[in-house]
C-alpha cells in the first residue's frame, strides 16, 4: 500500500497549477465575475484541450494522454481551486463520445435524463448537449431543446432548465459509469475549492490585525481554521480513495464529504473575513456560490446519504 | 495512489489470519469488567500469545526486540485482529504504545534490556503518570517534585487519570526536577515501580460507573536515578515522542469496530421499524461516509509514515494524527448518539453495550489532548497561525 501521490502525479499537479496560474490568473476570474470578460473563453478552452485537460483519460492512439481517474481527480481539484468556469466535467466526459470535445474545439454540456426537465450549466456556450438516459447517453445539438433560463446564484455558472428530449443521437458509453465519474470529478472540484478557502482564511487571519494582534492568534478564529483543514483533509482522503477503487459507496462518500467541505469551508472563510467577506470584491462568495451549485449536481446530499444507508443493510457489508 | 497490498503484505495478512483462527479458539473466557486482576491476567495472556507467535512489538524496531514491521503491516495487524474479534491491547496499552516505544527511542542499552522484554512478553504492566489535578491541558505546568538525594530522586506529588494504576507494575512518570527553569525545561521522565513505599492508588469512578482511572499519590517515594529515561530536565521532549505514537495508530481498530457497529445499527433499525424514518436513515448514511473517510485518512497517514521511514525519516506519526483525532472523536460520539436513537427507550438501559459505549465515548473529545488543544495544534503547527489565546 502506498496511498500517496506518485512522483508523476506530483509533477502533473505542479504542471496543472502552473498552466492554470498562467492561463487563468485571478484577473480573468475577476473580469468574468465583474462582467468585464467572458465566462467561458473559447481560446482558453482550446488551450485546455491542447494541454490534455479533456482528453486526459483517452488512450494515446486516440489523441489522449492515456492517464487514469486518479490523475483526472488531481487536475479537476486544481480547476476547483481557481474556480475555472465552464462545463469542464461534461466536456471531459464527452471526450471520446463527441467529436472535437477532447481537443477543446467543441464545448459539451451534460444532463441526467432522469426527470422531465433538468438543470443545464452554461447553456449559451455549449455546442452539444448530452443526456444520460437509462438506455445510454444520447446527444442533441445545443440549439434544439426548449430551455427556460434562470438567473443563476453563481455569477460564473449560467443556468437554464432544459426539457429533456426523448431521443437524440446515440453516443455509446455507459450512463451509470458517466454519472459516477461526473459525481467524483465534481467532488474533486469541491475539494480544490475547500482547500483553497482554508488558505484564504489562514492568510487573512495572519495579516488582519485587531486589538493590536493578528486575528489568527485568537482561538475563536484559529479553531474555525483548524476545522476547515480537517474537513478538507477528510474529503481529500475520500475523493482520492474513490478515484482508486471506483466503488459506488466510496464515490457517494467522496461527493458527500467534498460537498460538505466546500460549502462549510467557504462559509467559515467568509466568517473569518468579517465584513470584507460580505463584499462582491472578495473572492469568498464566488467559492461559496459555486460550492452551492456543485452540491446540487450529480449527487444531492439526500441521495448520497440514502445510497450509503442502503449499502449498510447489504449482507456481509464491510462499510470500510 | 495505491491502495492495494503488495504480495508480501498479503502474505503477512494470510499468515496472521491463520494464526488468529487457532489462537482465538484457545482464549479463556473473558473476565468481568470489574475484575481487574482477572482482566490483567487475560490481557497479559494475550500479549504472551502474541509474543510467542512473533507479533509482539510489531512496529517496534528490531534492536528493541520488536518485529520491525512496516507501518502498513502494523495497520493490517490492527485491522485483522479487530475484524477477528481478538482481545484489545487493554492493560498493555501504555507499555506497548507509550512507555515501550519511548524507552526504545530514548533509553540506554541497559534500560532497554531491563524494561522492554517484560513488556513484550506481557510480564509487566505499565501505567501513565502525566496529568495532575492542576496540570491537564497545560501538562507542562505539572508540579510533582523530584529532588535528587544521592543515587535516588525523592518524589512527592499526585497524578490523576492514571489508567490501570491498580494493576500496573510500572508507571511512566513525569516529574519536575528543576523548578527554577522555564516550565518545559525542568521536567524529567522516570520509571516508577508501583510497589515502592509511599505510592498510594485511589480508584476514580468515571461517569460510566467504572473504575478504570485512578489517582496516584506520591509521598517521598525514592526512585533510583538509573530509572530516568533521557537526560535530566529533557523529559518534555522525551514525552512528545510518546504522545506522537499515541495519536498515530491508537484508533485503527476502533474505526473498524465503529464501522461494524454502524452496520448493526442499520440492521437493528430495519428490524424495529425505525428504518422508515428518513431522518435516521440519512444520519446513518452520513456516518457511513465519515467512517469510510476516516479509514482512508488512516491509510493516507500510514502511507506517509511509511514513506518517511523509507526516506530515512523517523516514521513517528506527525501532526496529521491531530486532524484524524479531531474528527474521529466527534464521529464516535455521533455514532453512539445515533445508536441511542435506534434503541429508543432501550437507550436508558445502561447494561446495553451501546449505552455503555455511548457513555465512554464522552471521554474521546477530552482524553489524550482535548479537541480544543488538538485544534490549537492543527492551527499553529500545520497552518502556521500565531500562538495566542
Amino acid at each position: 500500500m502506498d496511498f500517496q501521490l506518485t512522483e508523476d502525479q506530483e509533477a502533473l499537479r505542479s504542471g496543472t497549477r502552473e498552466l492554470l496560474a498562467g492561463r487563468f490568473p485571478r484577473e480573468r476570474l475577476r473580469a468574468a465575475a465583474d462582467g468585464a470578460g467572458p465566462v467561458v473563453d473559447r481560446g482558453l478552452w482550446r488551450e485546455l484541450g491542447a494541454a490534455g485537460f479533456f482528453g486526459l483519460r483517452l488512450p494515446e492512439d486516440e489523441g489522449g494522454v492515456g492517464l487514469g481517474l486518479p490523475e483526472a481527480v488531481l487536475v479537476f481539484e486544481d480547476a476547483g481551486r481557481v474556480l475555472l468556469p465552464g462545463p469542464l466535467v461534461a466536456t471531459h466526459l464527452a471526450a471520446g463520445l463527441v467529436e472535437g470535445a477532447a481537443s477543446g474545439e467543441r464545448i459539451v454540456g451534460m444532463c441526467d435524463a432522469g426527470a422531465k426537465d433538468q438543470l443545464w450549466e452554461h447553456p449559451a456556450d455549449c455546442d452539444e448537449l448530452i443526456f444520460l438516459g437509462d438506455g445510454g447517453p444520447y446527444g442533441v445539438d445545443a440549439s434544439s431543446p426548449a430551455v427556460t433560463t434562470i438567473r443563476s446564484v453563481d455569477p460564473l455558472t449560467p443556468l437554464a432548465r432544459v426539457v429533456v428530449p426523448e431521443e437524440g443521437r446515440p453516443l455509446g458509453g455507459d450512463a451509470s459509469r458517466l454519472r459516477a465519474e461526473a459525481a467524483l470529478l465534481t467532488a474533486a472540484e469541491q475539494l480544490g475549492s475547500a482547500a483553497r478557502t482554508v488558505e484564504m482564511a489562514v492568510s487573512y487571519a495572519k495579516e488582519r490585525t485587531q486589538f493590536d494582534r493578528p486575528i489568527g492568534s485568537f482561538q475563536a478564529v484559529k479553531h474555525l481554521c483548524a476545522q476547515m483543514l480537517v474537513r478538507a483533509e477528510l474529503a481529500r482522503s475520500a475523493v482520492y480513495a474513490a478515484a482508486v477503487t471506483r466503488e459506488p459507496g466510496d464515490v457517494a462518500a467522496a461527493k458527500l464529504l467534498a460537498d460538505e467541505a466546500a460549502v462549510h469551508n467557504a462559509r467559515d472563510c467568509l466568517q473569518v473575513h468579517g465584513g470584507m467577506g460580505f463584499t462582491w470584491e472578495a473572492d469568498v462568495h464566488l467559492h461559496l456560490k459555486r460550492a452551492w451549485l456543485r452540491e446540487r449536481r450529480w449527487q444531492s446530499t439526500a441521495a448520497g446519504e440514502e445510497a450509503l444507508a442502503e449499502e449498510l443493510l447489504s449482507e456481509g457489508n464491510v462499510a470500510l | 495512489m495505491d491502495l492495494s497490498c503488495t504480495e508480501e503484505e498479503e502474505d503477512f495478512r494470510r499468515k496472521l489470519r491463520d494464526w488468529l483462527g487457532t489462537a482465538l479458539a484457545e482464549l479463556p473466557p473473558k473476565p468481568a469488567a470489574t475484575d481487574w486482576p482477572g482482566r490483567r491476567a487475560y490481557d497479559c495472556a494475550w500479549q504472551r500469545a502474541l509474543y510467542d507467535a512473533g507479533y509482539a512489538g510489531l512496529h517496534w524496531p528490531r534492536d528493541a526486540g520488536g518485529q520491525g514491521a512496516t507501518p502498513t503491516q502494523h495497520l493490517i495487524f490492527l485491522e485483522e485482529t479487530e475484524r477477528a474479534g481478538a482481545p484489545y491491547v487493554g492493560a498493555n496499552f501504555v507499555g506497548t504504545l507509550h512507555a515501550g516505544p519511548t524507552i526504545a527511542a530514548e533509553g540506554t542499552p541497559e534500560q532497554r534490556a531491563r524494561w522492554l522484554p517484560p513488556i513484550l512478553r506481557g510480564d509487566e504492566v505499565w501505567c501513565q503518570g502525566f496529568s495532575e489535578p492542576d496540570a491537564g491541558s497545560d501538562l507542562a505546568a505539572l508540579r510533582t517534585r523530584a529532588v535528587r538525594d544521592g543515587d535516588s530522586y525523592v518524589v512527592s506529588g499526585s497524578k490523576i487519570w492514571t489508567s490501570h494504576a491498580e494493576i500496573a507494575d510500572w508507571c511512566e512518570l513525569l516529574v519536575r526536577t528543576d523548578p527554577s527553569a522555564p516550565k518545559h525545561r525542568g521536567i524529567s521522565w522516570l520509571a516508577l515501580p508501583m510497589d515502592a513505599p509511599g505510592v498510594t492508588v485511589r480508584p476514580l469512578r468515571t461517569l460510566a460507573g467504572s473504575a478504570e482511572f485512578a489517582e496516584v499519590f506520591l509521598d517521598e517515594v525514592r526512585v533510583p536515578v538509573s530509572h530516568r529515561i533521557g537526560a535530566e530536565n529533557d523529559g518534555w521532549r522525551v514525552t512528545m515522542v510518546t504522545l506522537s505514537f499515541e495519536r498515530g495508530t491508537a484508533f485503527v481498530g476502533e474505526v473498524v469496530a465503529c464501522s461494524r457497529v454502524l452496520g448493526e445499527l442499520a440492521r437493528t433499525a430495519r428490524a424495529n421499524g425505525l428504518w422508515d424514518d428518513a431522518v435516521l436513515r440519512r444520519r446513518l448514511g452520513r456516518l457511513s461516509a465519515e467512517f469510510r473517510a476516516l479509514w482512508r485518512l488512516t491509510q493516507w497517514n500510514v502511507s506517509e509514515a511509511q514513506r518517511s521511514l523509507r526516506d530515512g525519516g523517523s516514521g513517528v506519526p506527525g501532526v496529521g494524527g491531530s486532524v484524524f483525532k479531531l474528527r474521529y472523536s466527534q464521529a464516535r460520539q455521533e455514532l453512539y448518539d445515533a445508536a441511542a436513537e435506534v434503541l429508543g427507550e432501550g437507550a436508558l438501559d445502561v447494561d446495553h453495550e451501546w449505552v455503555a459505549d455511548r457513555l465512554s465515548s464522552l471521554s474521546y473529545t477530552i482524553a489524550a489532548g482535548t479537541s480544543q488543544i488538538q485544534a490549537n495544534i492543527v492551527a499553529e503547527r500545520i497552518l502556521g497561525l500565531p500562538k495566542g489565546w
